[in-house]
């Protein structure tokens, strides 16, 4: 073996320029790999992570708009109803009880957060211009423990909130919009006509135009007066779970459980998530024909030297080399190549991966997003080095193989 | 004692049709002999030199070497006798292009494996001085002469002290001049060293200056002297 590994390297040194080119093959495809899938998944965790800050692991509403059991239905029960535009009926958004299906929740161990509130639609007056947006009524608290509200703060604090009844949190966004800062005053109207001034003591921007242009926080009381409600009354149960991946499962069961719509972020997200999966389908799809490309190439290469080392190999054999040593001498060489240049695709990799993480971007108004999301993660290097050799490996090994098995015979009579 | 020892062997060639080659070889070669193996192109003569080389094992028949019968052996288990008991000079030097003259004769004892490297370096180097071409060791064999080259490959032929040298046509590409080297280097090979030589040539002169000639004809052996 020893030896195999000496004649090995003397051939890869006696041409040095078909060794590199034979390695620039898998150092490009391990290097475009690598920096493909850094930015890729760079930007998968970006946008599962804004997902993830926006929206909760499960969120237990009142569908007014589900399909509900016409009156036809329930008169004449085994007939054949049609009913052609069947339109919801007039029902509040409130859940009933909620307060104590969140404490329930609370009981629950699969859950580690829970935050009921108030979610209204109301117009944030701007002189005579009436923005549209959404208001929340939370426990900031508990808000700030699902979302981390607090490091998403501009300006203000969140016990701001607390200890100020008329006080509201606006994003970022829409504070701009609106020309105003904190320490301001601004009038909310709901769409049932009631008004209210409320102090803004807060700005928090989220990185998604989607909530900071719209959302405001304020008090559960302070919401549920402005819509002339019940100290009972709240629309939404939002809750973070320890493992998030569990979602589904838990959604569905306390949909059943409570008799509400429980919706899993999976679902709540489901166009983020496929830009996610096709992202994914790019890369391997990409960096795999990337690698059967280099592998080909070492193929070519291998092939091509086996055939101008036919005479060597006859004299190998007749010498005392089996077919084995003759294989593995060419095998070597193969996996020398892959190794060599996986590494080398891995520092370009690295590189191109620096270089992308520093060019700006401008995520414009929808993410704030400065820089192209990277991800140095380890494991795709170590895929990347794995998956290099072993295509290197399996493309040397076929020509290696048939010359272990060619006969000496025919070459030395000639 | 018999080095090597056959009793009928046979072959058949199948491309283009089936035709025998060798009729029931019957063949046994002594310690130190220098044996040519003659005949025109076509009776078999290669063949039979690839067979006793162990390179071939598409035959009928017995082949032992010494002491050991070879045939239905596995690829490896040959490929290991062969590095231990026979050594090849053929019509071409083949020595390996990228490797200097010294290690080109290490290369098999290396594969050996018997001796340490250290060992097989000096071995290596009193093979190159017998055969006087001690002082091209360190040259890249492409910048070797042909009779050099020749020579170095005999070298290394020999560097596992073989039982048997095998030629096939080992001055068939030498001047005369490099031809009388070569024989002269297989003479004192046998009378010296005592080792056995199984040549196959067309040179003449070469197999009447051996010990014995075997002639071939059609697949059978028509004549000898001993």
């Amino acid at each position: 073996m020893k030896l195999a590994v000496e004649i090995a390297r003397t051939h890869l040194f006696a041409r040095p320029r078909q060794t590199v080119i034979a390695m620039l093959g898998v150092t490009f495809g391990i290097g475009m790999f690598i920096a493909m899938v850094s930015l890729m998944t760079g930007l998968n965790d970006f946008t599962e992570e804004l997902t993830m800050t926006s929206s909760p692991d499960i969120h237990i509403y009142h569908d007014v708009t589900r399909d509900r059991e016409s009156i036809a239905e329930q008169v004449n029960p085994q007939g054949l109803n049609l009913i052609h535009h069947q339109k919801p009926k007039i029902e509040t958004a409130k859940v009933r009880n909620a307060l104590q299906i969140a404490d329930v929740l609370r009981r629950d161990e699969r859950v580690r957060g829970v935050s009921p509130l108030i979610s209204s639609q109301v117009f944030y007056n701007y002189g005579a211009v009436q923005l549209n947006g959404v208001i929340l009524g939370v426990d900031i608290i508990e808000e700030d423990r699902l979302f981390d509200i607090r490091s998403k703060m501009k300006s203000g604090r969140i016990e701001d909130l607390k200890s100020n009844h008329d006080g509201i949190i606006m994003g970022t966004g829409l504070a701009k919009k609106l020309n105003i800062a904190t320490g301001e005053r601004i009038v909310v109207t709901t769409p049932q006509g009631y008004t209210i001034t409320l102090k803004i003591v807060g700005l928090f921007q989220m990185g998604i135009g989607t909530v900071d242009n719209v959302r405001s926080y304020a008090n559960i009381s302070t919401v549920q007066t402005i819509l002339q409600q019940d100290r009972g009354y709240i629309t939404d149960i939002n809750l973070k779970l320890h493992d998030l991946h569990t979602a589904k499962e838990v959604a569905a069961e306390y949909g059943k459980q409570f008799n509400y719509k429980a919706e899993d972020w999976e679902t709540a997200n489901a166009t983020f998530l496929t830009g996610v999966v096709v992202r994914n389908i790019l890369t391997y799809s990409v960096s795999i024909t990337l690698l059967v490309v280099a592998g080909f190439g070492i193929y070519n290469i291998l092939n091509m030297t086996i055939f101008s080392k036919m005479k060597d190999i006859a004299i190998l054999k007749a010498m005392g080399f089996s077919p084995t040593d003759v294989k593995n001498i060419f095998l070597i060489q193969a996996v020398v190549i892959g190794l060599v240049g996986s590494i080398a695709g891995l520092a370009i990799g690295f590189g191109l991966s620096w270089l992308i993480s520093q060019a700006p971007f401008d995520g414009g108004d929808m993410v704030s997003l400065d820089h192209l999301p990277v991800n140095f993660d380890p494991k795709y290097y170590i895929i990347g080095i794995v998956f290099g050799v072993a295509t290197t490996a399996l493309a040397g090994y076929m020509p290696s193989r048939k010359a272990g098995k060619m006969d000496p015979i025919e070459i030395l009579r000639g | 004692m018999d080095v090597l020892r056959t009793r009928g062997i046979t072959k058949y060639f199948y491309d283009p049709e089936k035709f025998q080659v060798l009729k029931g070889i019957d063949l046994a070669v002594k310690k130190g002999e220098f044996l040519s193996l003659i005949g025109k192109s076509g009776c078999g003569k290669s063949t039979l030199m690839y067979i006793l080389s162990t390179m071939d094992t598409d035959y009928e028949g017995d082949l032992e070497i010494a002491g050991v019968s070879l045939q239905g052996r596995k690829q490896d288990f040959l490929a290991s006798f062969r590095n231990k008991h026979i050594g090849f000079v053929f019509q071409f030097h083949y020595l390996l292009p990228e490797f200097t003259a010294l290690q080109n004769v290490m290369i098999p004892a290396l594969k050996r494996n018997a001796y340490t490297r250290k060992e097989v370096e000096e071995r290596a180097y009193e093979k190159l001085r017998i055969l006087g071409v001690q002082e091209q060791a360190l040259k890249p064999t492409s910048r070797l002469s042909g009779g050099q080259q020749q020579r170095v490959a005999i070298a290394r032929a020999l560097i596992n002290d073989p039982d048997i040298i095998m030629g096939d046509e080992p001055t068939g590409n030498l001047d005369s001049y490099n031809t009388h080297v070569v024989f002269d280097i297989f003479q004192e090979l046998t009378s010296v060293y005592r080792q056995t030589i199984i040549a196959v040539t067309h040179d003449e002169e070469f197999a009447r200056k051996s010990n014995r000639i075997i002639e071939m004809s059609d697949g059978e052996i028509v004549g000898g002297k001993i």
